[in-house]
């Protein structure tokens, strides 16, 4: 009994404090907003915005409301942290691996990136590649053609328009693709756990993903039609490319540093992943002969996975936090759209920055359970 | 001796009490900012992060700009001296919440005057120190010379925050062309991204473009567009809920216009003291009790124009003699044909 309230009143004390703690902030702010007669609601959001934004996922203009361009913003912060963070776990990977080569150029080479890129403050990064992209890229008259007629230019990588014609046959059949070769790997795993035969999975999937989606243009009236940019004169020295998708260079910039900078981090958890695993484990695996190839996929990876993916998982909470300097250089993400015009616009502070924090808070703890998810499913299942 | 120790100490203090509250006016004692700033020693003023002109710290410091002259007009006011301001930079989305917070008492940051700003979000306007439109800057090369000429698709940077963002979609929207606003959250980054070639156009108000000219790597290259499309009153800004000060603000830029309708100068202010005319007598603090009703002396207002000058000369020390805009335009007395019109001083 006694125990029991030894352990009880302290936390009692604890939360009583926290309480009153949050208690006292709630009321200082609504006397202090009382007294320079702020109101505080949320009602703001259904307002018209009446700005426009540069880049959308969907579609908005100044017309719509705060709410949409909320979203707009946050569509904005995902699409960077996305790309981010698959670009940075690819040459964190790699990277990674190098360090671990016997060549010596490989191995330094790695060391360097990784040394420079994740010594100097992000901001910088962001602002050197965006600048240097805007200083070095051509104006559109002076551009040339990449890949045909895709076009880099001061004012944005310029791709060409995909006008589909029954789009949705289409996505059915890579939708059938993927579910074929689902289908095919169970199979497969089975005939080796029987038979010990081993099918071409990887062939095999990979006919499928390009023959069903040839097959729905021969016969599912899939058409798509490509709209190569040209270019339009604005002015005597004033040119865009008209029809095409735009990809703005405040995106480009901001995709490349965030991962250049986040991919040393990560590279370092892979290369600790891999150094993790003991020497023995890859000597036994090659000495009960399975190939060099098998031992790093069946022996060591998933073993180094466990040691990767707790730390990666933070790297990739920074990527997506570090995503809000976005506002430095122009990209419209959730912190320059809504915590900034929305907030100027409407001068609800407090429950303008109350919904951002809610929202990367969210956005935050929805990647850290995924990669919580994963991280148990490649854990050591003890019986 | 020791007799009367106690005496005198009772003396001393009832002193030291009738002393405090002599000196602690009525309206000091209304004006909670008043009386922070006088316990303090400094104005807390919001400024810009650098737009010549209005304000701007040169390489040692030093604050300069017209905006940054209200501020050291109500220090002279208040405290007696035009240097006691300490200066925050603020960018332009900072500004608001930095006044409400209470962490400046007064935003003299090329601020438009709205309704919405006014009335919804705790802020008072206390006057115009200088009256402002919304244009275009282009590159000469370009061709353009009015904004008829604008075409689809084109791109024009500007800050975020700022009713600029506003009046761009209204201007766009009516004449039916589709562009791509590029906004920044600071100024230097916009003038940056512009010069490079980002965008065809930059769009702030034309003082703003005038001054941010000279930043340009070849300022020469550069029109700004004749058309004003839209109405930019810039002005000093203070919290709701002190008039007190909202007045010492508001009679500080009156003071530094009137100043120079009749002519009183930094140079002669002293002189008028003498003068016939009891609106200039008023002014310099030689007639009437003007101080009393915000709780101050009776020369804040000579001290204002001895120390940082009237109107006029303010502007021909930050704006016309740099080179910004030497035209005053609209920033005229009404006098000569401009819009500046002040109450009077009495």
């Amino acid at each position: 009994m006694n125990n029991k309230v030894k352990k009880f009143v302290p936390q009692l004390i604890t939360l009583l404090a926290i309480i009153l703690v949050f208690g006292f902030f709630t009321y200082n702010a609504q006397i202090n907003m009382d007294n320079r007669g702020i109101e505080f609601g949320y009602g703001f959001l259904k307002q018209e915005s009446s700005f426009d934004v540069q880049f959308s996922l969907i579609e908005y203009d100044g017309s719509h409301s705060y709410a949409r361009a909320y979203f707009v913003g946050l569509l904005n912060t995902l699409l960077v942290s996305f790309i981010g963070i698959i670009l940075s776990t690819v040459i964190g990977v790699i990277v990674g691996i190098a360090r671990l080569s016997p060549n010596f150029l490989i191995k330094n080479t790695a060391a360097f990136y990784v040394e420079f890129f994740r010594n100097i403050p992000l901001l910088l990064q962001i602002f050197f590649w965006y600048f240097a992209a805007l200083r070095a890229l051509p104006l559109p008259q002076d551009a040339e053609a990449w890949f045909g007629s895709t076009y880099m230019t001061i004012k944005g990588y310029y791709v060409p328009l995909f006008v589909w014609n029954n789009l949705d046959v289409f996505l059915y059949s890579i939708l059938a693709a993927i579910i074929s070769i689902l289908i095919i790997r169970s199979y497969a795993k089975k005939i080796q756990e029987n038979e010990g035969k081993q099918l071409p999975v990887l062939y095999i999937s990979l006919g499928l993903l390009l023959l069903l989606p040839l097959l729905s243009f021969a016969i599912g009236g899939v058409n798509l039609e490509i709209k190569t940019p040209v270019l339009k004169q604005l002015s005597a020295t004033g040119f865009i490319f008209e029809p095409a998708l735009s990809l703005p260079p405040e995106l480009i910039a901001l995709v490349l540093a965030l991962s250049l900078y986040t991919a040393t981090f990560i590279a370092e958890c892979v290369r600790a992943g891999i150094q993790g695993v003991s020497k023995g484990q890859k000597e036994a695996a090659a000495s009960i002969g399975l190939t060099p190839r098998q031992v790093l996929k069946l022996v060591i990876m998933p073993q180094a996975l466990r040691i990767i993916i707790p730390p990666t998982t933070n790297q990739y909470l920074n990527l997506t936090k570090n995503s809000s300097l976005a506002a430095a250089i122009a990209y419209p993400d959730l912190v320059l759209v809504f915590a900034g015009t929305a907030l100027m616009q409407t001068g609800r502070a407090i429950e303008i920055v109350s919904i951002t924090m809610l929202t990367y808070l969210s956005i935050s703890l929805a990647i850290s359970a995924l990669m919580n998810w994963y991280n148990k499913k490649i854990a050591i299942k003890e019986k | 001796m020791f007799k009367y120790l106690k005496q005198l100490t009772s003396l001393v203090a009832v002193v030291a009490v009738l002393f405090t509250f002599t000196t602690e006016t009525m309206a000091a004692k209304k004006s909670k900012t008043l009386k922070n700033t006088q316990k303090k020693g400094f104005v807390r003023c919001g400024v810009s992060q650098g737009l010549p002109g209005f304000s701007n710290a040169d390489a040692s410091g030093n604050w300069t700009g017209v905006d940054v002259d209200v501020c050291r007009a109500v220090a002279a006011a208040v405290l007696g001296d035009a240097n006691k301001v300490k200066f925050t930079p603020l960018s332009a989305k900072e500004r608001f919440t930095a006044l409400t917070s209470g962490e400046i008492d007064i935003l003299s940051r090329n601020t438009t005057w709205t309704l919405s700003r006014d009335a919804d979000i705790g802020l008072t306007f206390v006057g115009v120190n200088f009256y402002d439109g919304q244009g275009f800057m282009v590159r000469k090369s370009s061709g353009i010379t009015s904004t008829s000429q604008f075409k689809n698709g084109i791109s024009a940077c500007t800050n975020i925050g700022t009713t600029t963002e506003l009046n761009m979609r209204d201007f766009f929207n009516s004449r039916g062309i589709s562009y791509e606003p590029v906004a920044f959250e600071k100024a230097d980054e916009v003038v940056a991204a512009y010069d490079n070639g980002r965008c065809d156009t930059y769009t702030t108000d034309k003082s703003g473009l005038a001054a941010q000219r000279t930043k340009m790597k070849n300022p020469d290259e550069h029109i700004v567009l004749p058309e004003t499309i839209s109405k930019e009153p810039l002005g000093p800004v203070v919290r709701q809920g002190d008039s007190v000060w909202e007045d010492i603000v508001r009679w500080s830029l009156n003071t530094m216009i009137e100043a120079e309708e009749y002519g009183i100068t930094s140079a002669n202010a002293d002189s008028m003291k003498t003068s016939e005319n009891p609106a200039i007598k008023r002014l310099v603090g030689a007639e009437g009790e003007l101080g009393a009703a915000f709780g101050l002396d009776n020369e804040w207002n000579l001290r204002i124009i001895k120390q940082v000058g009237n109107y006029g000369e303010s502007y021909k020390r930050n704006i016309a003699d740099t080179g910004i805009l030497p035209d005053r335009g609209p920033n005229q007395l009404w006098t000569k044909g401009g819009i500046l019109y002040v109450p009077p001083a009495r």
